[in-house]
């Protein structure tokens, strides 16, 4: 039988706010234990809820940006479970009334085309704290530090079809609350995880299967990884008879394996109700006009615009529009290099310099060669004065020295030869030193052009112009 | 000296004819003696109350002067003292010293007044006879076989035997009203959001309000003052000027339109309906008018409190896991053992009883039934007190329907016990502003009547209450061996 997979997502983005939703705590991730739990967050007697003005605006920003509707009554409610690392005895979130409903995100395809997904609804809450075992012996630690951490919980419709969309809706995602700077999308600080609803059902059926919650998917490769699985067990388990019971299974990213938390019979009663240390959110129309005015350019409107000013194809518009820095840099760089450089500047800043930021895993923010160096670079090229093969050498130079294309170019002469007479010369003296590949060239040897080529490169220390080279070659090996 | 009101020992701490210290030491004196048969501080800070009260004394030197600079109370267990142990009436918190002041602590003690220690509780303010306080049962000044009420029933009967000058409490389905009845005290709970909650240990945080207990309307005025006020750590306190209570207080009550409360009248113990139409009379002779009113919904206000107040407890006492603070059980063999015997040991018999009844109601497939439906009948209790408002200025009834019962008649049911607030509950439910004045006697035990006003109405309130203590006098009654 032919499977079709169902896949809803619901991604935690940890909001970038300096103190906690609820508490005057800093957020800083990596302090020692409990120095950033204060008598809210430890859940001390008598102590109450504050809610944080930055994570609503972060909410409402984001509900903006994915099109959805911003409710104008949100409502908090305690979610009630014992756990030594959530203080209260209940997490404060948002249950039948969230800040942001209904929102779409497009996602782009292997094939080049674009799939909607849909976003059922985004609400506020607050992390739990953790529970540590490292380093202690029978013991179980508690780390309050990030309790009452602000959370944006976005929840997804069950729109995609396969772990590939569902890691580019992920990936889309990243982007996006990045974008729009209420996120840092550290993924392996915690800043950026989710879950996973899966469920299979035989193609062509309408019904849904039944679904496993996978929780604790902290990284793209996993999410894809843990989906595989998942749909696998799923199929295997109905073909060989057997049936998928609703219930959550833990992601475990050392044996790639999904296994069962707890099942739906065995689920946590949350006993929902609605917080009353917590006025209901009311959020005015004119305060959301005030956070649309700080809606930066979105990716998809930034991916279009560099394709149609800078003639651009869709798969590179869309990795540089990728990351507001990225896409900034490669916009200094044209600013800098002038319009009529886009396409190399784009090829130069997903080649070699992403390759150089990735091998010396450095933040585009650390490169040592600046937007404007590069621009220097593209314009050297464009004037002949180096060749595209010696610019990567310069690069390379630039790169580890910290220097500018000139300084580079004039320091080590690596000035191009475009003197004709120049190279012609290196061409009579190489010819004249290889009589025999002459002669065989001569006889239909075509291939032996190349050996010339490379010939009078070595003599010209890789300077002559390659273009003139090949014409001048070909004139005189006739 | 300790049966003046505030305002009487405010004018001798300024004419220098006492020191604070000196008052407070009276207190401290009469609470030593008097408080071992009473049970109604759990814990005295003597040492505390002498530094506060030098301290009080060495601000009026240097100029300072106010209402409260050097007045000596005592706060309910359920405020969390800073470096004061904080019980809230339970073995939970019997090891609980707390590391910050709650806003009505700090804003008291800002305005001078000295604190003389902690009263006795019903646990977590469950209660209302003060019978299920860890640290043993109040005994009524009155009658020591009789209860004083509860929740705040030491803070009552600490002011009714003269401990203090006053006493704070909190009132979330009559804690203050009903102890203020049983023991002849004015007991005042302020409008819902008036008076900060931060650090005041939540029963039912939709409810629950703090109050005071004072010997008159007036000195209710001068404490309300220093404690209301909008507090930017409690998000359902209002942002609201506090209007000059003192200052309100003598206008004419004349044309002031009072409603009869129909419902609270049904079936109402005559002697006790007695007392609230003489207070009637008095109001009259004030050039009040009345009528009666009718509250249609409000005869449902006992069985909704007792859905949405144990749903709120049991999420509010959560917290209390013996991970963190409070008490653990011994030799825990896991977390469940942890949990359950903690919990198990740490919380009493009523304290328990709520925390299974607000589970229940707030569980999957009952939810809808008992607790969206009591936030409903909440709703219509509410419209029914604005409606009610539409044509009245305030409305008029009995605070509770007996007068102090004895220790130990209705332990064993719970029932009885809650209809015990049947006529309080309601102003908790709508979140309204409600004081009880002492109205004479049943069975030579201290009766109260209620006046409930709309929402901010607490000048009103206090005004009213004030005109009927100029010309009667049951509030400056004291019982046998107290005066």
């Amino acid at each position: 039988m032919e499977w079709e997979v169902v896949i809803g997502l619901e991604i935690h983005a940890q909001l970038a706010t300096r103190t906690k939703i609820f508490s005057g705590s800093a957020t800083a991730y990596g302090a020692p234990p409990n120095t950033q739990a204060n008598l809210v967050d430890l859940g001390y007697p008598g102590v109450l809820p504050v809610l944080n003005a930055e994570a609503v605006r972060m909410a409402v920003k984001f509900g903006l940006a994915v099109g959805a509707s911003i409710a104008h009554r949100s409502v908090f409610a305690r979610k009630n479970y014992f756990y030594p690392d959530l203080p209260k005895g209940y997490q404060i979130s948002q249950f039948e009334l969230p800040v942001v409903s209904g929102g779409t995100l497009s996602i782009m395809l292997e094939d080049g085309s674009t799939k909607t997904i849909g976003i059922t609804r985004a609400h506020l809450e607050e992390d739990a704290g953790k529970s540590l075992h490292e380093g202690l012996a029978s013991a179980t630690g508690i780390d309050l530090n990030r309790a009452g951490t602000p959370l944006l919980e976005i929840v997804s419709e069950p729109d995609m079809r396969s772990a590939k969309e569902a890691v580019a809706y992920m990936k889309k995602m990243h982007t996006l609350v990045r974008y729009l700077e209420i996120c840092d999308g550290n993924m392996q600080e915690g800043s950026f995880r989710c879950d996973a609803n899966v469920s299979v059902r035989p193609k062509g059926q309408e019904k849904f299967g039944t679904r496993a919650e996978l929780k604790n998917i902290n990284s793209f490769r996993f999410v894809e990884k843990a989906i595989h699985y998942e749909v696998a067990r799923q199929i295997d388990l109905i073909e060989s008879g057997g049936k998928v019971v609703q219930e959550t299974r833990l992601y475990d990213s050392d044996k790639g394996e999904t296994r069962s938390m707890r099942s739906k019979e065995e689920a946590n009663d949350y006993r929902y109700f609605p917080d009353p240390d917590l006025l209901p959110l009311e959020i005015e129309p004119a305060f959301i006009e005030s956070v649309r005015d700080t809606l930066p350019e979105l990716p998809d409107a930034k991916a279009a615009r560099f394709a149609a000013d800078y003639g651009l194809s869709a798969y590179d518009s869309g990795v540089l529009a990728s990351s507001r820095e990225l896409a900034a840099f490669f916009e200094e760089v044209v600013a800098a290099a002038g319009a009529a450089n886009a396409k190399p500047a784009a090829n130069w800043i997903m080649g070699d310099f992403s390759a150089s930021l990735n091998r010396d895993a450095l933040d585009l923010a650390a490169a040592p060669v600046s937007s404007a160096a590069l621009a220097g670079l593209l314009h050297r090229i464009a004037d002949n004065t180096i060749s595209g093969k010696m610019a990567k050498d310069v690069f390379e130079i630039m790169w580890s020295e910290g220097s500018g294309a000139d300084a580079v170019i004039q320091a080590r002469g690596l000035t191009q030869i475009t003197d004709t007479g120049a190279i012609e010369k290196a061409i009579d003296e190489c010819m004249a030193a290889n009589p025999k590949q002459l002669a065989d060239y001569r006889a239909g040897k075509d291939k032996l052009f190349g050996f010339f080529v490379g010939q009078v490169m070595k003599a010209t220390q890789g300077k002559a112009n390659p273009a003139q080279l090949n014409e001048l070659l070909k004139k005189k090996l006739g | 000296m300790h049966t003046l009101s505030i305002g009487e020992l405010a004018q001798k701490l300024a004419a220098k004819q006492i020191s604070s210290l000196e008052l407070t030491d009276h207190f401290l004196e009469r609470l030593s003696r008097l408080n071992p048969a009473l049970n109604a501080v759990i814990t005295p800070t003597v040492d505390l109350a002498r530094a506060q009260a030098a301290a009080a004394d060495r601000r009026r030197s240097a100029g300072e002067s106010g209402p409260l600079l050097g007045i000596p109370l005592i706060h309910k267990d359920i405020f969390c003292t800073e470096g004061v142990r904080t019980s809230c009436g339970s073995r939970m918190l019997d090891n609980f010293v707390s590391p910050y002041d709650a806003t009505v602590v700090s804003r008291l003690r800002c305005a001078g007044a000295v604190m003389l220690g902690k009263s006795n509780m019903d646990e977590f303010a469950m209660g209302s006879s003060n019978e299920t306080s860890y640290y043993g049962p109040v005994k009524n000044p009155w009658d020591l076989t009789k209860v004083p009420g509860g929740s705040s029933g030491g803070s009552a009967a600490a002011l009714a035997a003269g401990l203090a000058a006053f006493a704070t409490g909190t009132d979330t389905g009559g804690s203050i009203r009903q102890p203020a009845a049983l023991t002849g005290v004015v007991g005042f709970k302020p409008t819902y959001g008036r008076v900060s909650r931060y650090g005041m240990i939540a029963f039912a945080s939709s409810l629950d309000q703090a109050g005071t207990f004072t010997r008159s309307a007036q000195d209710a005025a001068i404490v309300l003052q220093a404690m209301a006020g909008f507090d930017p750590k409690d998000s359902t306190s209002v942002d609201r000027p506090v209007p000059d209570y003192q200052g309100l207080l003598g206008a004419p009550l004349k044309g002031l339109k009072i409603g009869l409360l129909q419902e609270f009248f049904e079936g109402l113990d005559e002697r006790n309906g007695a007392l609230i139409h003489a207070a009637l009379a008095e109001f009259r002779k004030l050039g009040a008018t009345t009528c009666e009113v009718s509250l249609p919904n409000l005869p449902l206000s006992v069985p909704t409190y007792y859905v949405v107040a144990p749903a709120e407890c049991s999420s509010n006492l959560s917290r209390f896991d013996g991970v963190r603070f409070g008490y653990r059980c011994e030799d825990p063999k896991d977390l469940m053992d942890l949990y359950k015997r903690s919990r198990g040991e740490g919380f009493g018999a009523e304290v328990k009883r709520r925390i299974m009844t607000g589970t229940y109601v707030l569980s999957a497939g009952y939810y809808d039934a008992y607790y969206l439906k009591a936030q409903k009948i909440r709703q219509l209790i509410t419209d029914d007190f604005r409606r009610a408002f539409e044509s009245v200025d305030m409305l008029i009834g009995p605070t509770t329907p007996t007068p102090a019962f004895a220790i130990g008649a209705k332990v064993d049911d719970p029932i009885t016990m809650y209809l015990n607030d049947i006529y309080t509950i309601g102003a908790n439910l709508a979140g309204l502003p409600a004081v009880s004045l002492p109205c004479g006697f049943v069975d030579s035990l201290p009766m109260g009547l209620q006046l409930v006003g709309p929402h901010f109405a607490e000048d009103s309130l206090l005004n009213a209450a004030h005109g009927y203590q100029q010309v009667t006098d049951w509030h400056r009654r004291t019982p046998a061996g107290y005066a």
